[in-house]
C-alpha cells in the first residue's frame, strides 16, 4: 500500500495503520472489537447507518462513526467510555424495537451477530424501554428459486444489497418501498427463473448478520429439524 | 421486446393479462422507443407510463428495465419508493379516502376499512371488474367536512359507515340505469 503508515492509539493500545484508511477495520484486525452491522469488509463507502460503531476521537467534537473515520497521525481513540456505551445501547434498542426476536426458532440462533452484539452491549434482545413496533410483513417470502427471506428478522442493514451489487451477475437484491415498510426484495416472482444465477453464490446469506436471508435448501432442512423436536 | 418478455411467462401468468392490459403494454413498448437508453431516464420513463396510462403494469417495469439496461430490482426499488406510482389500473370510480390530520381524527381510518370490506379490495387495489379503485390521500383541503372521501371528482362530506353503503349503492344504481338506457336505445 502506498499510504503512509502512522501510529495511532486505541484504548491505550498502539497500532500502526495506513493513514487515510477507515478506523473500524483496523480496530477489528487488531482485536479491538467494535460492534457493527452495516459494514462489509472492503466497502469503499460504508453507509454508517447502524450507529453501533461510535467511538470518541480526541480533538474531534462529538462521537464519530468509526467505519467512516479516516486515520491520521497521532489519532487517539476511545471505544469503551461510558458515554459511547450509552449511545451504542440506544442505537441498539432502536434497532431491536422493530425486530422479531424469536431466537429459539431461528436458523441463526447462536451464530447470530445481533445476539453477540446484545451480549457485548449488555442489552436484552427484546427491549422494554421502547414501544415495540410490529411491522406489517409476511413471516416468510420465498418466491426466489434459491433464497428465502424472513422480513421480520431483517434489520435493513443493507449488507446483502451491497454484496449483491458487487457481484457481476448479481444485483438482484434491492431495497423496496420506504419508511417503516422498507423491505429487501429480490423480486423473485418477477424474474425469469432461468436467468437467476444465484445457485452457487449465496454471498448475501453469508453477510446477513441475522437469520433473515438464507438458502432455501438449508432453511428447509432447518425447519424439518425443528419439527422433529 | 414485449413478445420476448411474454414468451418467458408461463400459461397462468399469460392468462392473467387481460386485453386492456395488453393494449397498454403494446403502447408502452412503442413509447419506450423514444426514451434514450440510459439509466438516468429511469424515473422519467416511469413517470411517462404513469401519466399516460394511470398505472405501471408489472410487465411494463420489466420492459423499462430491459430498455435502460438496469436490473429489475432497481426499477422496483424506485417505483415502490414513490407514492405517485400505482401498480393497479385506476377503476372507473376511483375512491380516495382522505386521511389528513382532521379526517384521521374524525375516523377516516374506519371509513377506509369500510370501503375495503364493502368492495373486497385493499387500499391501492382495483376491483376485478375495474369498477372501483381505492386509495388513501393525505389532505384534500376539506378539513371542515371531515371525514371526507372523493369519489371520481365529487367530494363526499361527513362520511359514515352507512354513507359508505349509500355511495356504493348510488354508483351501482347509476350504472344499472345507464345499462337500461342503452338497452332501450338499442331496441
Amino acid at each position: 500500500m502506498s499510504a503512509e503508515m502512522v501510529t495511532i492509539t486505541v484504548d491505550d493500545k498502539e497500532i500502526t495503520a495506513p493513514a487515510g484508511s477507515y478506523l473500524l477495520p483496523v480496530c477489528l484486525e487488531n482485536d479491538i472489537y467494535i460492534p457493527n452491522l452495516c459494514y462489509v469488509e472492503g466497502m469503499e463507502k460504508p453507509p454508517a447507518s447502524c450507529r453501533l460503531c461510535l467511538v470518541e476521537i480526541e480533538g474531534v467534537k462529538g462521537p464519530q462513526v468509526s467505519c467512516r473515520s479516516e486515520i491520521f497521525a497521532g489519532m487517539v481513540v476511545k471505544t469503551n467510555s461510558e458515554e459511547i456505551l450509552k449511545l451504542r445501547q440506544i442505537a441498539f434498542r432502536l434497532l431491536v424495537s422493530t425486530n422479531d426476536g424469536s431466537c429459539r426458532t431461528c436458523i441463526s440462533n447462536r451464530s447470530c451477530e445481533l445476539q453477540q452484539i446484545a451480549k457485548f452491549l449488555k442489552q436484552p434482545l427484546k427491549t422494554k424501554r421502547l414501544r415495540h413496533i410490529d411491522r406489517d410483513y409476511p413471516e416468510l417470502i420465498d418466491d426466489h428459486p434459491y433464497l428465502v427471506y424472513e422480513p421480520k428478522k431483517c434489520l435493513l442493514c443493507g449488507r446483502c444489497v451491497h454484496v449483491c451489487s458487487t457481484i457481476e451477475k448479481g444485483y438482484k437484491l434491492s431495497f423496496a418501498k420506504r419508511g417503516m415498510d422498507t423491505i429487501v426484495s429480490f423480486f423473485g416472482s418477477e424474474l425469469d427463473p432461468a436467468s437467476v444465477d444465484c445457485q452457487d453464490c449465496f454471498a448475501c446469506t453469508e453477510v446477513c448478520p441475522v437469520g433473515s436471508l438464507s438458502s432455501k435448501e438449508k432453511w428447509k432442512a432447518f425447519i424439518a429439524g425443528l419439527d422433529k423436536k | 421486446m414485449l413478445d420476448r418478455i411474454l414468451a418467458t411467462l408461463d400459461e397462468s401468468e399469460k392468462a392473467a393479462i387481460d386485453e386492456e392490459e395488453l393494449a397498454v403494454l403494446k403502447a408502452v413498448a412503442d413509447e419506450l422507443l423514444s426514451v434514450p437508453q440510459e439509466s438516468l431516464q429511469l424515473l422519467p420513463a416511469l413517470q411517462m407510463i404513469q401519466t399516460k396510462h394511470g398505472y405501471l403494469p408489472r410487465l411494463a417495469l420489466r420492459m423499462v428495465a430491459e430498455h435502460l439496461a438496469v436490473t429489475i430490482g432497481n426499477v422496483y426499488g424506485i417505483a415502490t419508493f414513490y407514492n405517485q406510482f400505482r401498480f393497479n389500473p385506476p377503476g372507473r370510480n376511483p375512491i380516495k379516502v382522505c386521511l389528513g390530520t382532521a379526517c384521521h381524527v374524525k375516523g377516516g381510518e374506519i371509513i377506509l376499512e369500510n370501503f375495503e370490506r364493502r368492495l373486497g379490495i385493499k387500499e391501492n387495489e382495483t376491483s376485478e371488474d375495474r369498477e372501483y379503485s381505492l386509495e388513501r390521500v393525505a389532505c384534500i383541503g376539506c378539513c371542515a367536512l371531515a371525514p371526507a372521501v372523493v369519489v371520481g371528482e365529487k367530494v363526499e362530506a361527513y362520511v359514515t359507515p352507512s354513507k359508505v353503503e349509500g355511495i356504493i349503492t348510488e354508483i351501482e344504481v347509476r350504472k344499472e340505469m345507464a345499462a337500461r338506457e342503452q338497452e332501450k336505445n338499442e331496441d
